[in-house]
């Protein structure tokens, strides 16, 4: 811990949340990272889709979210945010190996995963339907006179921005003025398709302008830059002044999912500004500005190892759901369950 | 003094907002101009804050709704016509349907559809969509055809914990009334036989069952024909009890729905009448839906287009001479 009220750059509260946010990013890519080669060595139930480069960005939201608090909508590379967040790292692996503890007890999986009832939802595929979503959780909470000091947040990518629930869910978040900050973080590419074929306006956040809610642009790959940008807009929200864009830039560093090897993206973007890591660039400058040793951050990497060793083993020891255990209800009015995969032809009654 | 069909749904809304702090309702022009077909007239005075107009942003709308419901509030989100849920569909669909299925978290909204044509409204204001939605896991679908149901239905629909989707036929609005909003109180589910006969059965739900009950009546007075008329009321979950066992007094069914043929409703009916009792029946089952074309505009071609007390009667008399 030495060497941090040394400089000037940082007030020493600042430098511990600093050091949090990378804790938060490294955690999610050693995680990340372990996802990643089991799914290479066939044992994750489905496809795995990481955050590689995307931590800062989604670890400073994370980061500036209060849980019990406020809402968090993730999308699908937003492991950071959710560790951020407070997510159990064994919501995580159960999710992904299968496992009928869970959250989602084997009815969902990956990044589908939440807990509503913890402001956490749970997304659905279909991009930009969560802002609507998370104003609707707002909007419940005005009504009985609990929104005071409440953020609602949810990311989304460059390819949600040309959808019409982004469209209508940024206008009615707007039209509400609810405490929302919405994240767009661009990352070049929407599976495969490039920005040039996503949109044709100069910078994403001048739509924030058209739509009547502040903007905000952030370098995603600086970590320095996204807790700084993310604290303002989450502020600003929670002190009223109404919702928030964040347009954040960089590079997705790894395929769509883990079964993308994403060649279609050109070298030259990696190397371009923009295009590095935002871990790499985040230690290096911790590093030099002695903020944290190369000591912590050993230590760091291997507890968290650990950490992410012990919540993968426990979630493969776990049972995988059971199909003749599972109830097969879709509604909770019981007494309204047809049934009808459960009622053979010519049966009379449903078995109670 | 009489009461309409619209007036029951006013009256719904007005005693859900009263009685139960946790329902509100969202939609287009229903706030000062208390709606398109004054479903929500004067409730926004009555109820600062808790009738808001909402722009035109449908799949927004029931997002919304959504997660207001996962926050323990009862929306009732108005579409202003049915057809218009179209846009909404996703969120209905694949948010709230599959909420409680995916995460435990039930997600009690209500889902407004004023359904179903009246002349000259076109394409895109005459739609029935209770068989789409009804495809879907996760939905209650219901389809009030009397005052009383209409009034009842919607207040239990509130009370339930699942999306529920309420499909109101605009053509009942002001045409058809009753004394009071008094009903058998018949809950969501239970199939109603509205005319008891012995010789054929017609399942209809909404707006058919009284052109069904039309057509009983004709063939009554023609050749002294007793038709027993049921209306499903709810068709998902579709009391299958209820037309089985009609089915089982009469040998003969004719399935009427006022949506377009392929698949729904009717075909739902059929296959399980077919699969479950086909030793009951003593012809092959019919249906009669609207044509396979969109609603068109003109009301002669309206007129022609949907299920008739004719039509009705036409489809009833080959069914009794098999």
């Amino acid at each position: 811990m030495t060497g941090h009220a040394a400089t000037a750059t940082h007030a020493q509260g600042e430098v511990a949340e600093i050091r949090r946010l990378f804790r938060v990013m490294l955690t999610a890519r050693l995680l990340e990272s372990k996802l990643s080669s089991l799914y290479k060595a066939g044992q994750i139930v489905g496809g795995v889709y990481i955050g590689k480069g995307q931590e800062a960005v989604s670890g400073a939201l994370g980061c500036a979210l209060i849980k019990g608090t406020d809402i968090f909508a993730p999308l699908i590379r937003d492991q950071a945010g959710r560790t951020a967040f407070g997510e159990a790292m064994l919501d995580c692996t159960r999710s992904y190996l299968g496992s009928v503890r869970g959250p989602m007890r084997g009815r969902d999986g990956n990044v589908h995963r939440g807990r509503p009832l913890d402001g956490l939802p749970a997304m659905i595929s279909h991009l930009g339907s969560s802002i609507s979503l998370v104003a609707g959780m707002l909007y419940a909470r005005r009504l009985k006179g609990t929104l005071k000091g409440v953020v609602g947040a949810t990311s989304v990518g460059d390819g949600a921005t040309s959808t019409g629930a982004f469209h209508e869910g940024l206008n009615m978040v707007a039209v509400e003025r609810l405490p929302m900050v919405v994240v767009v973080t661009n990352n070049q590419f929407a599976y495969s398709t490039p920005t040039a074929q996503q949109f044709a306006c100069e910078d994403l956040v001048d739509r924030a302008r058209g739509y009547g809610v502040a903007g905000h642009s952030v370098d995603g790959t600086d970590m320095f830059a996204c807790q700084k940008v993310m604290s303002a807009a989450v502020r600003a929200a929670r002190e009223g002044k109404g919702p928030q864009m964040v347009v954040a830039s960089l590079l997705r560093l790894s395929g769509h999912g883990e079964h993308d090897d994403a060649s279609y993206v050109p070298d030259e973007l990696k190397v371009a500004a923009g295009g590095g890591d935002s871990l790499e660039i985040g230690e290096k400058k911790l590093l030099s500005l002695g903020y944290i040793t190369a000591g912590e951050i050993a230590s760091w990497r291997s507890e968290i190892a650990d950490e992410v060793q012990r919540a993968v083993a426990q979630a493969q020891q776990e049972d995988a759901p059971d199909p003749r255990v599972e109830t097969w209800e879709a509604l909770s009015s019981r007494h309204l369950i047809e049934g009808l995969h459960l009622k053979p032809a010519g049966a009379k009654k449903l078995e109670a | 003094m009489s009461v309409t069909y619209i007036d029951a749904i006013r009256q719904a809304q007005e005693d859900l907002l009263r009685d139960d702090p946790r329902v509100f309702l969202y939609g287009q022009d229903i706030g000062t101009f208390g709606g398109a077909f004054k479903a929500t007239k004067g409730l926004q005075e009555a109820f600062p804050g808790r009738v808001s107009d909402a722009p035109i942003s449908e799949d927004a709308m029931i997002g919304l709704a959504v997660g207001a419901a996962i926050e323990g509030m009862r929306p009732i989100v108005e579409m202003q016509f049915a057809d218009f849920s179209s846009i909404a569909f996703n969120q209905m669909v694949n948010q709230a349907a599959t909420h409680f299925f995916r995460t435990g978290v039930p997600v009690p909204l209500v889902l407004r559809l004023p359904s179903g044509g009246t002349p000259g409204s076109g394409p895109f204001h005459s739609q029935s969509m209770e068989s789409i939605y009804s495809h879907y896991p996760g939905l209650i679908v219901v389809t009030p055809a009397t005052v009383a149901d209409a009034y009842d239905m919607l207040i239990e629909a509130v009370s339930l914990d699942d999306p529920v989707v309420y499909c109101e036929h605009k053509f009942l609005y002001r045409w058809l009334k009753a004394r009071s909003l008094r009903g058998d109180k018949l809950p969501i589910g239970k199939a109603r036989i509205t005319r008891p006969g012995k010789h054929a059965t017609v399942v209809a739900y909404s707006a058919m069952v009284h052109e069904a009950v039309r057509a009983a009546e004709m063939l009554k007075v023609e050749g002294g024909w007793e038709i027993e008329v049921v209306d499903l009321r709810s068709v998902k979950p579709l009391d299958t009890d209820t037309v089985m066992a009609s089915v089982a007094r009469t040998g003969r069914l004719l399935a009427v729905g006022e949506a377009f043929p392929w698949g729904g409703v009717t075909a739902e009916v059929v296959a399980r009448v077919v699969a479950e009792g086909f030793h009951l029946l003593d012809a092959p089952p019919q249906r009669l839906n609207a044509l396979d074309t969109p609603v068109p505009y003109h009301p002669k071609l309206w007129a022609a287009h949907r299920p008739t007390p004719e039509s009705i009667a036409g489809a009833l008399r080959q069914l009794l001479s098999y």
